[in-house]
């Protein structure tokens, strides 16, 4: 682990709504992640660890404070960096969220798509190679609805992974899945996420799977409470 | 990396999302079918219809149709002179100028013995000026007094004069309390101005419209030397004849009669009319398959945001989707066409054709009609905020 962290997170305060009806939902927020760290949040609903989430992830716009990922600070960035930080990281959901009408390999390569220095082949063979490796080599050319929940799940990450991405942010990948197939998935991303290199943040409520977490912080009411 | 590679290493998502749907593809390309069949239809009838009207104008053989200033349509004839023909064959490099005489009349159908309007042409019998090779045939029958020939495609109720003449026998009736007699037919079809038209001999014109001076020609059909220049010739000769005379091409020519119909019967407008409930019928189905399209794939195109791929993207599958289906459902609208148009044909005796202008007027109307629903179907995409899928 280097000492530089791969996000960096201070002072970040966040609002939502506006005029009278505009309430912080999250306080003075500081957080370090370093590269190759297994971070699981944790908390109530409603305390805001998902907004966390999607700032980091660029897919809201940071009011107040600093907010640094992989060297770049998205408070005050443009609509164009936040779609550029975005391809960066890769992103795991509490629902698969595959398209229906794509096969396995082709939502695989979705996620290879924008990375230009890659030629059709190169990407086919490299989804073809990331979902064996989440152990879907036999369905390739399966649709999503062919497939159980688990196994979408693993889909989804691969897709998340293919492009090797240093940042992996989840949601509760295993919130709508039995105790196995979530122990599977996550015990995949770990794996995989050990071998990468690559980060984790991760939002979860599922005490099954605590274990694998390098560190796991608590947010309640919007305050990072604790570093379990 | 240039534009085909980009093209190439792309998922073909719009196709993909399109075809995944079986049963809404086909429904979304039925409704497009139908959208060109409407518009295929009007257009067909449009020209069909001015066709029809310019078919005894489109039979004339000539280069250089001379009429009166006045004249407004064939049935509407105001007569010149003929020395105006004989000045026309002054200019060098015309070969021939020969008159027509044209006039409507009162003639009793010699089946229900009612008086109709019929439309009368007399022409010198001894040289042919219609490429209709039934009337050259019998150009000796027309020289007898009061001898016409009779177009087989007129309107109203001749099946029984139409049966006997074709059996060789000719038919007697009535123009003017002169006895006339039919002796053989030809084929036109009725215009929107004359419900039948009979030929006769100029000489046999004359006898008939009694009023009429043998000096005062209806149109005047000039034929140019090979070598000539038509524009030049028709420059020359309309610097040559004076005002009370216009000349025209053959192509003018008919343009004119056609020009005359756009402007003064409601046609033209009635089936643009056409055209654009058609498009417009079309511009409602595609975006209601576009918009249901996009809103079944909201969630994926918020995870694709997510992912980092831009509006522009996502704008892209939306308007792929929309050529596809143009492209897809114009083929099938092109076929059921041709079948309507052979059908029409067939029923109606209206000239209806396809044309490659038109298929590609049709073809590029849909892509337009695509568009717009493409357009106002991408306003939905606005609501896949990625923010949402965590």
């Amino acid at each position: 682990m280097t000492t530089k962290p791969v996000i960096s997170i201070r002072n970040l305060d966040h609002y939502f709504g506006h005029g009278q009806l505009r309430r912080q939902v999250l306080f003075h927020i500081n957080l370090e992640i370093y590269s190759g760290e297994i971070v699981f949040m944790t908390g109530p609903s409603g305390s805001g660890k998902t907004t966390l989430l999607t700032l980091v992830g660029g897919l809201r716009s940071t009011q107040f404070g600093s907010l640094r990922v992989l060297g770049r600070e998205l408070c005050g960035a443009s609509r164009q960096e936040l779609v550029k930080s975005r391809q960066r990281n890769g992103y795991i959901f509490q629902a698969h969220n595959l398209h229906g009408s794509l096969t396995a390999l082709q939502n695989v390569k979705m996620g290879l798509e924008l990375h230009q220095h890659l030629e059709l082949a190169q990407m086919r063979i490299r989804s073809a190679q990331m979902l064996e490796q989440v152990g879907l080599g036999h369905c390739l050319h399966c649709y999503p609805d062919q497939l159980s929940g688990g196994q979408k799940q693993r889909i989804a990450i691969a897709r998340a992974l293919v492009s090797h991405p240093q940042i992996v942010l989840a949601d509760e990948p295993t919130a709508a899945l039995d105790s196995q197939s979530g122990r599977d998935v996550v015990n995949l991303m770990q794996k995989l996420a050990k071998e990468q290199g690559c980060t984790i943040l991760m939002v979860t409520h599922d005490n099954r799977i605590l274990d694998i977490a390098d560190r796991i912080v608590h947010l309640e009411d919007g305050l990072l409470k604790a570093e379990v | 990396m240039g534009f085909i590679q980009q093209l190439r290493r792309r998922t073909p998502l719009g196709w993909l999302q399109l075809s995944h749907e079986k049963s809404r593809l086909l429904v979304a390309l039925s409704g497009i079918a139908f959208a060109d069949v409407l518009m295929f239809m009007q257009f067909g009838f449009q020209s069909a219809l001015y066709d029809s009207n310019t078919r005894l104008h489109r039979s004339l053989l000539s280069d250089i149709v001379v009429i009166g200033s006045q004249t407004r349509n064939l049935q509407r004839i105001s007569t010149f002179s003929r020395r105006r023909l004989y000045q026309a064959m002054d200019i060098p490099g015309v070969k021939s100028a020969e008159a027509i005489y044209i006039g409507t009349m009162i003639w009793k159908n010699p089946q229900t013995r009612r008086e109709t309007e019929i439309l009368v042409i007399g022409f010198n019998p001894d040289k042919p000026i219609f490429d209709l090779p039934e009337v050259n045939q019998q150009l000796q029958a027309i020289k007898q007094p009061y001898t016409v020939l009779f177009d087989r495609g007129a309107r109203g109720e001749y099946q029984k004069t139409i049966a006997q003449l074709e059996q060789g026998k000719p038919v007697k009736t009535e123009i003017e309390h002169r006895t006339v007699t039919i002796s053989g037919l030809f084929k036109v079809g009725a215009s929107f101005g004359a419900d039948g038209t009979l030929m006769t001999s100029d000489e046999n014109f004359l006898r008939l419209f009694p009023r009429q001076p043998a000096a005062n020609v209806s149109i005047g059909l000039i034929q140019v030397e090979p070598s000539a220049d038509l524009q030049q010739l028709v420059a020359a000769l309309k610097s040559h004849l004076g005002n009370d005379v216009k000349v025209l091409t053959h192509e003018e020519f008919i343009q004119f009669e056609n020009d005359f119909w756009s402007r003064n019967s409601p046609i033209g407008f009635i089936f643009n009319l056409g055209v654009s409930m058609g498009f417009s019928v079309g511009v409602i189905l595609v975006y209601q398959v576009l918009s249901t399209d996009v809103n079944a794939h909201v969630r994926e195109y918020a995870t694709f945001k997510a992912m980092g791929y831009r509006n522009l993207y996502l704008l892209g599958v939306v308007f792929e989707e929309a050529v596809i289906l143009a492209v897809l459902g114009f083929i099938p609208g092109t076929a059921v066409s041709l079948g309507l148009y052979y059908l029409t044909r067939n029923a109606t005796n209206l000239p209806i054709y396809m044309t490659v202008i038109r298929a590609l007027q049709v073809l590029l109307l849909t892509m337009i009609m695509c568009a717009i629903s493409g357009a106002i179907a991408t306003r939905k995409l606005q609501s896949a905020d990625p923010a949402d899928m965590f």
